[in-house]
């Protein structure tokens, strides 16, 4: 997540117009933003409201219907952990469990140092290597709760 | 030169290819060594990723399980000619769980090189389009029609009627949506057509385009698939290039374009009507039916909406003929489906068969049981929406009908595997809390059922009344079933009453042990 910069109204505006005639542009507009700002602040929903010629009502209630969007920056690192039955099958459950204790959180938190948010994601389509999760973007199958401790350890001075 | 083939198919990244090639590379390049390493998308064996092959004159020889500390040695005992070691699995189409199976939607993922034009025309690409130019777009649609394709998102609706309906709706603007909204678990067979053959998609959309008068269409996919969505993008811009797409395709005096949009972790948009709002930048709230989609759809057009694996399979129709397609499958399952093995099994991965193989031999045989090698106490069979089935129905065919006959569905064609450890009490309130968590609002039975379901679940399993609990229950999913507006409220009681059904000892363990102490 390192790219994400601080919100900036100008640059978003500039984005939100890139997709202003396009038909349906609401959800490429809310991930272009998301993946500049990390999330997609209350303060975008006027500016997408005006462009696309909606309320604001209509924009907070896209904005809050789709799970992927957030109204604040994650942490310096994310963590999204299939929660879904393949990866159940093979322990997910518990080692989700193990992993947000260890970590203080809940799901969607993040951790007091800023460096974790531990996002539940159901589905990454690695059934069959299951569990699964994406490390900042990255794949992760057959999880191995020591190894993953490792690697979010190292991870999490960066 | 010699060419080494390594998945980049994200279920082998996921378990260490992107370290493999890498590692190639480089000791490759120290040795000075003529290869080239081309990157494939996934045959599918997933116990086996990363799983990569040499070519050598008695073809593909695979090597399996491969880490990059591997690979050093593998170079030293002969890796470029197919030598012996340890990992070395020979050739991979003579492995059982391959050579058992009949691909046609799958022929060519992980065997070609899933970014190049010339490899996908090399392996029959194109070919299904040619003929469906000579053809035209009547005969496109009897060809279909014929064929026995039917909707492989789960709802198994005959795919040439379907194109029919557009085809005859007013003209005017109309779309070709691709459902690639791929959120059950246990599947990933879209997502392996994206990374691993993604130029089918693009025939198969172009093919339903010429078909029914479209001249845009989109592919809807997941957020959750960015490596899918990366390939998918990449493949649209060497199409237009190609010409493959665009105002004039193949310079056959038709235009189409396909365009890529990402949906935003919202599992009720695979519900084709919700998917058509979130296209348009609404909420993804599922619309009353009719109109259909295919009178009144994206914007308001006429719209197919097909999923991904139906529109892949069409190139094949039409490339070999709608009779060579039909003749697999039983009854009125015709053709193939690409079952995905997933969860707790010893060989999970994608299995494409003719229909009619029963469970048992999907499960057991060819999936060889569990991963953890205890006993197979559930299968869960077409996503968080469909029925669990335990080994005494193991003897059910996998057809469309058979299924619904013992309460179950295919859906997207997922198979999640579970061992003796696990709680289907558990499961049965997992379902419910999901499609709270999911259900999209419109409609009362599926916003407020899932969560009172999720609750009586929670009190049974606590001892609480146990009896009549179950019986609220019951009565709760009958409400789901009968008066939700989409199958994410209507289709949640299955795995709800089948885990009450065949596994009632989960649910009175509670009461029991409250009752014995």
């Amino acid at each position: 997540m390192a790219h994400a910069v601080p919100w900036n109204a100008g640059r978003a505006a500039e984005m939100i117009a890139v997709h202003a005639a396009t038909a349906g542009a609401m959800l490429p507009i809310l991930h272009d933003l998301q993946h500049e700002f990390g999330c997609v602040p209350e303060e975008a929903t006027q500016l997408i409201a005006q462009a696309l010629n909606l309320t604001r009502a209509e924009v907070h209630g896209v904005i809050s219907f789709y799970h992927d969007f957030r109204r604040t920056p994650p942490g310096r690192h994310v963590l999204r952990l299939c929660r879904a039955e393949a990866c159940q099958a093979m322990g997910g459950a518990a080692l989700a469990a193990r992993l947000l204790a260890r970590l203080g959180v809940e799901w969607g938190e993040t951790t007091a140092d800023g460096a974790w948010t531990v996002e539940p994601v159901y589905c990454l389509g690695l059934c069959a290597c299951a569990p699964a999760a994406l490390l900042d973007g990255a794949p992760i199958g057959r999880l191995d709760q020591d190894a993953l401790n490792r690697t979010m350890t190292e991870m999490a001075g960066s | 030169m010699t060419r080494i083939f390594v998945p980049g198919d994200v279920a082998a990244l996921a378990v260490g290819a992107e370290a493999v090639a890498r590692a190639l590379a480089s000791e490759i390049a120290a040795r000075g060594l003529a290869v080239t390493i081309v990157r494939t998308g996934s045959r599918g064996l997933l116990w086996l990723e990363p799983l990569i092959e040499v070519e050598t004159p008695s073809g593909r020889i695979g090597y399996a399980n491969v880490t990059a500390g591997d690979v050093a040695g593998l170079l030293e005992a002969g890796l470029l000619t197919g030598a012996p070691h340890r990992l070395r699995v020979g050739r991979p189409e003579e492995i059982p769980f391959l050579a058992a199976q009949t691909r046609v939607t799958f022929a060519r993922c992980g065997l070609i090189d899933p970014r190049s034009l010339e490899d996908f025309r090399a392996h029959d690409g194109y070919r299904g389009l040619a003929r469906a130019l000579e053809l035209g777009p009547e005969r496109i649609v009897a060809e279909v029609t014929q064929s026995g394709l039917r909707g492989r998102g789960g709802a198994g609706f005959p795919a040439g009627i379907k194109w029919r309906t557009v085809r005859e709706a007013e003209p005017g603007q109309k779309y070709i949506v691709c459902n690639a909204d791929e959120g059950d678990s246990g599947t990933f067979a879209d997502r392996m057509i994206m990374e691993g053959d993604p130029f089918a998609l693009i025939e198969g959309m172009t093919i339903a385009g010429l078909a029914v008068g479209a001249t845009r269409g989109f592919i809807y996919s997941r957020s959750e698939y960015p490596h899918a969505n990366a390939a998918m993008e990449d493949t649209l811009s060497s199409a237009r290039r190609a010409g493959m797409l665009g105002a004039d395709v193949m310079g056959a005096g038709f235009a189409f374009d396909i365009e890529l949009r990402v949906a935003a972790g919202a599992y009720v948009c695979g519900e084709e009507t919700a998917l058509l709002e979130s296209l348009e930048g609404k909420r993804g709230v599922v619309r009353a039916k009719p109109p259909l989609p295919a009178h009144h759809g994206l914007f308001g057009r006429p719209t197919v909406v097909n999923n991904l694996l139906t529109l892949a399979t069409v190139p094949a129709i039409l490339a070999q003929g709608a009779a060579a397609y039909e003749k697999f499958g039983v009854g009125r399952s015709r053709g193939t489906m690409p079952v995905q093995l997933a969860g707790n099994v010893r060989h999970g991965g994608i299995f494409e068969a003719g229909f009619g193989m029963t469970l048992s031999e999907l499960v057991m045989d060819i999936g060889g049981g569990t991963a953890s090698g205890r006993p197979v106490r559930a299968v869960q069979a077409g996503g968080p929406l469909g029925a669990y089935f335990p080994p005494s129905l193991f003897d059910t065919p996998y057809d469309y009908e058979a299924f619904a006959a013992r309460d179950g569905l295919l859906g997207h064609g997922g198979l999640v595997v579970f061992d003796d450890s696990v709680d289907m009490a558990e499961m049965a309130r997992f379902a419910m809390e999901f499609c709270a968590i999911e259900s999209c609002g419109k409609c009362t039975p599926c916003r407020i059922g899932a969560v009172r379901g999720t609750e009586v679940i929670g009190r049974i399993v606590a001892g609480e009344n146990v009896d009549e609990n179950i019986a609220l229950l019951e009565d709760l999913c009958a409400t789901m079933k009968f008066g939700s507006l989409c199958a994410l409220g209507g289709f949640t009681p299955l795995p709800v009453l089948s885990a009450l059904r065949h596994y009632p000892e989960d649910f009175h363990r509670a009461a029991q042990s409250a009752s014995a102490a």
